[in-house]
Parts: structure tokens; C-alpha cells; sequence
């Protein structure tokens, strides 16, 4: 056994620890989100929310995994084939392909590449083919509806998103993450570019479909949107793949605007500077899910029209001000 | 953003069935909607399924048996209900009623009208997709249910209301409850003016949303907040005044333009009113009698009766036609859904499908009472 | 451009407010109640289905058996039967059924008791698996009381 590992050239080793650990955190992260989002939405609402299973309704979540696995795939009449069951895994499968460019600490990040950041937003836009898919081919009124609003919302939203970054990188001149975030050892980017970070947080939770912006699955609108005839593993994999994502979207923000793993120094901080990370995404999450549960929902086309009417030409503005200001 | 109905070729058009099972029809309404991508160009709004035949119970059975029924119509705002039925009767057959009672109709009928008005605050922002306050209302509403449990015996479905007065007096507890009760409805406005009245998604997805006008509110035969809210100061506690209204003060609270969100805050200036009128009744209540003692076959002498009460979604009236005997001849409702309802096909037309879900949700709409 | 600006700042500012009023309500204690586990105390005006009263003198019902109830019910859901017993004068009450699927609690029977043999129970939160679980035997259940 120790011979053949030997023999095998150690990155490959290395790629193959790191999927599992990289697919281990995917259902992590989403067992540990929708706990917090069920806890905090209970507790917002002035009630316990889950209490039954589990000490405080810890196992819930693992329980409602079971639950859908063991649910019967219904398919309606007419749907399209194997788009159907296709788009849940055009949503699962590249949610774990930005973990491999996010660095957790100085040494946790699978790999640096010099276009990291625009390898992340590249992967994050593929949700979209995945509702579209899913939605279209339900065969339901309701899902082309949220599908086409899902497209209609992230196309537009990607702009500011993409403007707003922009700012960071003519800051540090460049692309990749780990570089960024070292550039933030003085100062956190958010001091210097509150601006921007607002815009990416708003875009952000506008291009993970989140509440007050989750138009495509507008439950009051249109019954539950593009998984309206998902059911079981199918709709759970959408789930995760949704809580995924916005975890994703939090830990950049982390990374552009809050200083990645830097805090107050930790022994081991090569590796345990980890846990700074991780706490500010978790607590950014927790202000998306604080959003989701105060507000309305806004209407589609006015959607747009702050996308187009605020966000973008503020970070147009914005990224105008910070190039004067960097190259003069 | 108008999408010009007569502009687009008609086989465009697709067809979005809602309902019955929709989470915002509240209830068993089916609303076919012909669409022009997010644009509603035909709507159709399909009633039925909840018909229960009330109107014939009424005329097949005595008078008593129906008392029930009244509260199962409407089951959001029970009492304005019980209270026009009952009053009817008493027209026709001359049964006094005592003073108290009538303070406590009053009282137990406002305190119905704020649990409705609450309801419809919950339910009206869980339709523009906000989560929180309806768990917020319902925590308010409890506060009130159990004091309306303790004097009617039951949460909902109240049945309190008898021709000659009301069931039950209230015990000592009823009265500090109710103003404890009020005082903590009050701070609770400014709460829910910080997470709704102001919000400014809230504004934008209200204001200038589905606008009735004056003349077609009148056209439509449209009443109560709805009706208030698009600038006619008409109220039945006021224009027709029954009960022990006359000798209370409050005020008809109407909006502007007649949007949603003038709908929304004459609902929410009602509660206050509401709370208002309230105090005055516990102020001014009397002692004695709560129920005049009627013989026990009272029959209904020949002749009809028409009976209207305020209640929390317009005008109910109840019209019984006696025949000499225990049973009614005819009884009809005129249960104020129905016509508010029936607006919604001209409202709507080239209206976004979101709009068209909060024209629904500020309507105020309780289907087993169009369906009856 | 001066209604562009004032509308993101109040807008901004409102939805802080709201902000505002949710992060209180994470704070303030939640007002639920785990149901199975615990139970408030059911208000003194409650009405479940209908029972015998029991005199406490005579420690029994005082139901005449006269079926005013029965007949004034709007649902018809309540039977009453009576039986002369050998060589007695007067009908004793033998058989009391109510159908609480269809009652609707509005209190006429109550009501129209001439004696006052009935009165509202305090039963909350019944559930059942079957139809036969709400054909309550009152008479029985006095019985049981006794």
C-alpha cells in the first residue's frame, strides 16, 4: 500500500485529498447553513425554530437529508428528459470548483492560481445554466417564469459584481487570492473601499437568488419558482448547491474586503488562521440570512432598475475614483 | 412599463392557472391569468369550490340553526357577521336588547376587527414576500384571541352573538385584560411603522400599485377598507349608525390615490380606531342585563328585513324574509368579498404578475365568504 | 437627480430601521410555547364538546331526557334517548351519543336545556386517527365522572 502511494507523484495525492475534503465541506457547509438559517429564522421570528431532533435540533438537518434521499423522484408529464435530471447536477457539480482557489490560511488553499478571482466568478455564473436548464424543462408555467428571471437577474447583476472587484485588483495588481490577501496585512480593503464592498455584498446576494432579491423562486409569485416540480435529492442538491454558493460569495467578500485568514495571530497560524476566516464568512452569511428574514421581496423590474441605476454607475464611479487615486 | 394589451398579437398569450392551491389566494380561488411574458393580460378569477349552500341551511331550518353559520362564513372576522344576522332578527321580531350587551357586541366586534385587520398585515407582506411580520401579527393576535376566547369560547369561529343580547357576560378579568391589550397593540404600531410602513421595498412595491379610482370603486359596489382607501369616507358604523356606534368617537380613516399602500395604511389607521373605540365602550359600559329573555319558539312574523353591519372587509348585510313560521322564507348575505373580488378582472389587466399578487393581497379577500 | 439621492438615503435608512427591529427580536426571548412538552393553561371561557352535569347532591346527571337539544341542534349531532325503567313514572336517560365531528360548538343545546344538565367541557386539543374516536357516549363519559 505505502509503495503505491509512494510511487503515485504526490500532487496527485494531494488533488485527491483535496476533493474529498473539498465535497466533505459542500455538505458541511450546507447541513451547518440550514441549521443556522432555520435557528436564526425561528429566533428572528421569536420563536425556537428546530427543537426536536438532536440536542436544540442539532440533527435536523442530517435528518432532513435522509428524508429526501429516501423521497420518490416525481416527474411530471412532457418534462425535458435528461435536461431535467441533468441541471441538479449542472448546479451540484461546480460548486466545489471555487473551494480549490480560496485560501482558508496561508497554507489550506489547494492551489494559486493567477487568475483565481476570475476563475471564481466564471464558476459562480454556471448556478444560472442550471436553473435555466431546470426551470425550462419542468414543463411548468411557473418554473420557465423563474428561470427566465434567473437569468434575466444574474446577467445584470454580474456587472456590478465584476466592476466592483475591479477596484481590489488595480489596488494590488492582481488576480490571485492569496496575493490579495496579503496585501491586506496593514489594512482591510473594506476601509478603503466601503463602496465597492457594499455593491458585491448587494450583487452578491442578488446572484445567489437569496431573499429580498430570490425572485426566481418567489414563493408568494410563483409557488417555489424553477424547483417547483423537483422533489427529493434532486431539490436538495439545488439546496445545496444554493447555500453553497453563498458561501462562496461570503468567503470572496472575506477575502477582498475583509482580510482573508488575517487576525489576531494564532499558534499554528500557517493553518489554525483558518478559524478568522471562517468566522468573518459565517458572520457575513448571517447578515444575508438577517436580510432574507426582514424584508419584502422587490419586484422584477425594479430589480433591474437598481442594478442599473444604482449599482452600476456607483461602481463605475467608484472604480473611476480608485484609479485616479492608485496610479496618480 | 405598461405592456399595451392591444399592442400584442393575441397568441402571445399563455395561460398561468393559479390556484386553487396557490399560496397566495388565500384559500380555494382559481384565477386563470392569461400572460404576456411577466405581463398579465386577461385574468379570470374562478370561484365555487368552497360553496357550502349557507344561504339555503338558512331557509331549510329555524332561524337559531343558523347562528353558527354566520361565523363560518367570514371566519377571519366572525362577529360583524353574527352581529347583522341577529340584528335582523331582532327587527322583525321586536326582541329588546339591553344596553350592555350592546357595548359588549361593540367591543367584541372591534376586537374581532383588529385580529382580522392583523391577519391581513401577516398575510398581505408574507404576499410581497416578507417572512417575519406575519409571525409578529399572529403573536399579536394571540394576545387577543385569548381574550376572545374567554369571552366567546371559542378562537375563531365565534358564536356569541343571540337575538336579545349575547350568550355570556364578561368576568372581572375581561376588562384590565383588554386594556392591557390595548396598550401593548400600541407600542406595537411603531414596531411594525419601523419594519413595514416605511420600508422602502415595501413603498416601491406598493405605491401606485393596482390604483382604484373613485368612479370605478363606486362602479364595482366596492366597500369597506378598500373603498375608504381609494377616498370615500363611507362607513356603515357611520352612515347607517347601529348598535351603540353613534355614542362613540372615532374617526373614518381614507387614503389618497387609492394604491395598495393607501389600502394599507387606512387597514392599520382602522386598528387604531379600532383600540379607540374600545376604550370609549369599556368607559362608558353599564351594568345589568346581557340577554333579554326570549320565548322558546319565537317565530318570524311575515315581512323582510334587511340588516347592515361595518365589518372588517366592508359592508355584510343580511336580508330575511319571514313567513309566520320558526324558518326563514329567504335569507341572503351580501358578503363584501364578492365585489371586492369581482374588481380584480379590470384592475389587473397589463399588470405585472408581482403587482397583480399584492392587488390580490391588499383586497383583503376571504374566498369562503365569496363562495359562501 | 435630488429625488435619486434622497430616495437611497431614506431608502437606506429605512431598511436599517428594519434591520433594527429584527436584531431585537433575535435578542428578546422567544414567545412560543413547545407544545407537546409544555401547555398553557386553557381560559376559563373555553368550550369543548358538551358533557352531563353531575349534581353534587344527588351525584347524578339531572337530564330529563326531553330531547330539546337534539331537535334545536343545528347540526344534528346529538341523540337522546330515554326509557321508562319497570314500574317507574318518569323516563330515564339511557342513551346520550353526540357526533363531535359535526358539532359546531355554538352552545344552543347549552342553551335551551330546560333543567341545565349540560355544560361545555374543558377537553382541548382532541386528535384522532379514526371517525369512531369522536362519537362521544356523554352519558358514559358521566358516568366515568361519577
Amino acid at each position: 500500500m505505502m509503495t503505491l502511494l509512494q510511487q503515485l507523484p504526490p500532487e496527485c495525492i494531494r488533488i485527491v485529498i483535496a476533493a474529498a475534503v473539498v465535497i466533505g465541506f459542500v455538505f458541511a457547509n450546507a447541513t451547518v447553513m440550514g441549521y443556522l438559517e432555520r435557528k436564526l429564522a425561528g429566533r428572528f421570528q421569536r420563536r425556537l425554530g428546530p427543537m426536536e431532533v438532536g440536542f436544540h435540533g442539532l440533527l435536523q438537518m442530517p435528518v432532513d437529508g435522509l428524508k429526501l434521499i429516501g423521497k420518490q423522484l416525481t416527474e411530471p408529464n412532457n418534462v425535458g428528459g435528461i435536461v431535467f435530471y441533468l441541471s441538479p447536477l449542472i448546479a451540484m457539480t461546480p460548486v466545489a470548483l471555487p473551494f480549490l482557489v480560496i485560501p482558508f490560511s496561508p497554507h489550506l488553499q489547494v492551489i494559486d492560481l493567477d487568475v483565481g478571482l476570475l476563475f471564481i466568478i466564471a464558476m459562480i455564473s454556471f448556478n444560472t445554466i442550471a436553473v435555466f436548464l431546470g426551470g425550462w424543462s419542468s414543463n411548468n408555467n411557473y418554473s420557465m417564469l423563474g428561470a427566465m428571471r434567473s437569468v434575466a437577474q444574474n446577467i445584470s447583476y454580474e456587472i456590478p459584481i465584476l466592476l466592483s472587484v475591479l477596484s481590489i485588483v488595480l489596488i494590488t495588481n492582481s488576480f490571485s487570492l492569496k496575493t490579495i490577501v496579503l496585501e491586506q496585512s496593514r489594512f482591510w480593503f473594506v476601509l478603503v473601499q466601503p463602496v465597492a464592498f457594499l455593491i458585491f455584498f448587494i450583487a452578491g446576494i442578488a446572484e445567489t437568488n437569496r431573499a429580498p432579491f430570490d425572485l426566481p423562486e418567489a414563493e408568494s409569485e410563483l409557488t417555489a419558482g424553477f424547483h417547483t416540480e423537483y422533489s427529493g435529492i434532486a431539490f436538495s442538491m439545488f439546496m445545496i448547491a444554493e447555500y453553497t454558493y453563498i458561501f462562496i460569495n461570503c468567503a470572496l467578500a472575506t477575502v477582498l474586503f475583509f482580510g482573508g485568514w488575517h487576525g489576531i495571530p494564532l499558534p499554528f497560524g500557517e493553518y489554525s488562521s483558518c478559524i478568522w476566516f471562517l468566522m468573518k464568512t459565517y458572520l457575513l452569511m448571517f447578515v444575508i440570512v438577517w436580510c432574507r428574514w426582514t424584508f419584502p421581496r422587490v419586484r422584477f423590474d425594479q430589480l433591474m432598475n437598481f442594478s442599473w441605476k444604482y449599482l452600476i454607475p456607483f461602481s463605475m464611479v467608484n472604480l473611476l475614483l480608485t484609479a485616479i487615486v492608485v496610479k496618480l | 412599463m405598461q405592456a399595451g394589451k392591444k399592442n400584442k398579437p393575441i397568441h402571445y398569450r399563455y395561460f398561468l392557472n393559479m390556484g386553487p392551491q396557490h399560496p397566495s389566494t388565500h384559500g380555494v380561488l382559481r384565477v386563470v391569468i392569461g400572460m404576456y411574458g411577466e405581463y398579465v393580460l386577461s385574468i379570470e378569477p374562478i370561484i365555487g369550490y368552497g360553496h357550502r349552500m349557507h344561504e339555503k341551511m338558512g331557509e331549510s331550518r329555524p332561524w337559531q340553526a343558523f347562528l353558527p353559520n354566520t361565523a363560518r362564513m367570514d371566519y377571519a372576522c366572525a362577529l360583524p357577521h353574527q352581529h347583522a344576522y341577529v340584528r335582523a332578527i331582532e327587527r322583525m321580531t321586536g326582541v329588546a336588547v339591553p344596553e350592555r350587551a350592546e357595548y359588549l357586541r361593540v367591543i367584541t366586534t372591534e376586537l374581532n376587527r383588529v385580529v382580522s385587520h392583523l391577519l391581513w398585515l401577516g398575510a398581505f407582506l408574507l404576499d410581497l414576500g416578507a417572512f417575519t411580520p406575519i409571525l409578529y401579527t399572529f403573536d399579536d393576535r394571540e394576545h387577543i384571541l385569548d381574550i376572545l376566547e374567554n369571552v366567546t369560547g371559542s378562537r375563531l369561529t365565534h358564536c356569541y352573538f343571540r337575538a336579545g343580547g349575547v350568550v355570556q357576560d364578561v368576568d372581572d378579568s375581561f376588562e384590565p385584560a383588554v386594556r392591557a391589550c390595548i396598550k401593548r397593540m400600541r407600542s406595537r404600531f411603531e414596531m411594525y411603522d419601523k419594519l413595514v410602513t416605511k420600508n422602502i421595498i415595501f413603498i416601491k412595491r406598493t405605491k401606485d400599485i393596482g390604483i382604484i379610482d373613485r368612479d370605478m370603486a363606486v362602479r364595482y359596489g366596492v366597500t369597506g377598507p378598500v373603498l375608504r382607501g381609494s377616498g370615500i369616507a363611507h362607513d356603515i358604523r357611520k352612515a347607517e349608525p347601529y348598535s351603540v356606534y353613534p355614542e362613540l368617537d372615532f374617526d373614518v380613516p381614507t387614503g389618497q390615490n387609492g394604491d395598495c399602500y393607501d389600502r394599507y395604511l387606512v387597514r392599520v389607521e382602522e386598528m387604531r380606531q379600532s383600540l379607540r373605540i374600545i376604550e370609549q365602550a369599556l368607559e362608558r359600559m353599564p351594568g345589568g342585563d346581557v340577554r333579554t329573555k326570549t320565548p322558546k319558539k319565537l317565530n318570524l312574523p311575515p315581512g323582510d328585513v334587511t340588516s347592515t353591519t361595518e365589518g372588517a372587509r366592508g359592508d355584510v348585510t343580511y336580508y330575511v324574509a319571514g313567513d309566520g313560521t320558526e324558518t326563514p322564507y329567504r335569507l341572503k348575505v351580501r358578503s363584501p368579498c364578492f365585489s371586492n373580488l369581482s374588481l380584480l378582472e379590470e384592475l389587473c389587466e397589463d399588470m405585472l404578475l408581482a403587482d397583480l399578487i399584492a392587488t390580490m393581497g391588499s383586497l383583503d379577500l376571504v374566498i369562503p365568504e365569496v363562495d359562501r | 437627480m435630488n429625488q435619486y439621492f434622497s430616495d437611497l438615503l431614506n431608502g437606506a435608512r429605512s431598511l436599517i430601521e428594519g434591520f433594527g427591529v429584527t436584531l431585537k427580536a433575535l435578542l428578546s426571548p422567544p414567545v412560543t410555547v413547545q407544545y407537546p412538552r409544555e401547555t398553557i393553561p386553557v381560559s376559563a371561557g373555553y368550550r369543548g364538546h358538551i358533557e352531563l352535569i353531575i349534581d353534587e347532591e344527588s351525584g347524578s346527571h339531572r337530564c330529563i331526557s326531553c330531547g330539546t337539544c337534539a331537535r334545536t341542534c343545528p347540526s344534528r349531532c346529538i341523540e337522546v334517548k330515554g326509557e321508562k325503567p319497570e314500574g317507574g313514572k318518569r323516563k330515564e336517560l339511557a342513551r346520550f351519543q353526540l357526533d363531535f365531528t359535526r358539532c359546531s360548538l355554538c352552545g344552543t343545546c347549552v342553551e335551551v336545556c330546560p333543567v341545565t344538565a349540560l355544560r361545555f367541557s374543558r377537553v382541548y386539543g382532541q386528535a384522532g386517527y379514526t371517525r369512531e374516536e369522536f362519537m362521544i357516549d356523554v352519558l358514559k363519559r358521566a358516568g366515568v365522572q361519577k
